[in-house]
């Protein structure tokens, strides 16, 4: 059987892309963010599994607003960047695990779950940037990404976005699912976006690190509690963007819920208009 | 009954719920069109005229015009959409988020190195700061 060994957190800021591609991540501005995954990239090389499930949300690339899907699970061979309008980022391309995400895709609707089936798509920063915080800038003789990843988009766009506690037990049946996988894989889950920030109107550019803090806190230890949180509670005390936060929710449900290893914490405020939150947590083996 | 939206109290905040999306629809579908470089050069050639190829109302066309983005969103229109016009101007999102808050461009940067704006006095419209 499959088995979700550890699951990671973070945000995934476009400008974070950007200056990786424009070689300024040597500047002291991002070197201030940069150095809180140092510890992570050493992670990843010891603890590379065998296929990511990556939690993301396209922003107006993959989908327009013809067609806006609550949970879409990406089930093709591979995925190329997306160009947002800047041209693509200079990274591999995404290679997929058919095989797996058609088996989630067939486990997690029988458990209620309506998923939508993507079989063709591009990735935008939500999920390439999180793959550059965690892997580093790949080599150019060695030009692809460690493993395997299920691109898995949630809309968090268009209101109403899914509620904490539906993510949090999407995040249940996911785990479910690999573990009737027939394969023994070992699998990370990933839940990206957030922490606090606003993109738009007058209120542009808030933060709150009290809330983004006692999110961290709760997430590790009381991750049922933190998922009764309502929406509103999000947008107010985190802005309008930080509702991107429920996403982190389907990592967590798929993980213990006690008896978690931190292998590591980190935050850190700016990245460009948004708060930078990091954890990695590892289940008992 | 009408639907629950405790959201419409936050200051200087639109959600963009199902309402906007239906107000902003080809407001949106414009922004996306610039994701093509070929669109993006007929725009900046003749904006008024690739505007008018649109079913936009005159007061989204004129908040595009005027590069208006609290305009554009109080007329449906998403961030992550009108970021499209910012990238085809040559703007950063940095750039775009400052611009709708009536600070200055160093202003709006020197506050997020200092932390970001405030939680406190921005939870609910009317609220003493």
């Amino acid at each position: 059987m499959g088995r979700i060994s550890a699951s990671v957190y973070t945000s995934h800021v476009p400008a974070i892309g950007a200056a990786l591609d424009l070689g300024k991540s040597h500047e002291p501005y991002w070197q201030k963010v940069f150095a809180g995954y140092e510890f992570s990239k050493e992670w990843l090389g010891k603890n590379t599994p065998d296929a990511i499930f990556l939690v993301y949300n396209d922003h107006a690339n993959a989908f327009s607003l013809e067609m806006i899907p609550t949970f879409a699970i990406g089930c093709a061979a591979e995925f190329m960047p997306a160009d947002e309008g800047w041209g693509p980022r200079p990274v591999p391309k995404v290679i997929g695990h058919p095989e797996l995400a058609a088996h989630i895709a067939h486990s997690v609707i029988q458990d209620d779950f309506d998923l939508t089936i993507v079989n063709k798509m591009d990735v935008d920063h939500g999920l390439t940037v999180p793959l550059s915080l965690m892997c580093g800038q790949p080599p150019d003789d060695r030009f692809a990404w460690p493993c395997p990843v299920i691109p898995f988009a949630v809309n968090v766009v268009q209101y109403p976005v899914p509620s904490g506690r539906r993510c949090y037990h999407l995040g249940k049946a996911i785990r479910k699912a690999v573990e009737s996988y027939d394969e023994p894989l070992n699998i990370q889950i990933w839940g990206t976006g957030g922490m606090s920030h606003q993109l738009q109107g007058p209120r542009a550019g808030l933060i709150n690190k009290v809330f983004d803090n006692n999110f961290l806190d709760r997430l590790i230890a009381d991750p049922a509690g933190l998922a009764a949180m309502p929406h509103i509670d999000y947008v107010r005390e985190a802005g309008s963007e930080g509702i991107e936060l429920v996403m982190w929710l389907i990592a967590r449900g798929a993980m213990d819920d006690q008896r978690l290893k931190v292998a590591h914490r980190f935050y850190h405020v700016p990245a460009s208009n948004t708060a930078v939150g990091h954890l990695i947590l590892e289940n008992p083996s | 009954m009408p639907l629950d939206k405790p959201y419409k109290d936050i200051p200087g905040t639109t959600i963009f719920d199902a309402e906007q999306s239906r107000k902003g629809y080809h407001l949106n579908q414009f922004c996306m069109s610039l994701m093509k470089s070929e669109n993006r050069t007929r725009f900046k050639s003749g904006e008024r005229a690739y505007l008018d190829e649109w079913p936009m109302t005159e007061e989204q066309k004129q908040a595009v015009l005027a590069r208006d983005l609290n305009r554009c969103i109080a007329n449906g229109g998403n961030i992550y959409f009108l970021a499209k016009i910012g990238a085809t101007d040559g703007k950063s999102f940095q750039q775009m988020a400052g611009s709708m808050t009536g600070m200055s461009e160093e202003a709006y940067r020197d506050m997020m190195i200092a932390g970001g704006r405030s939680i406190e006095g921005n939870r609910y419209i009317g609220e003493k700061k």
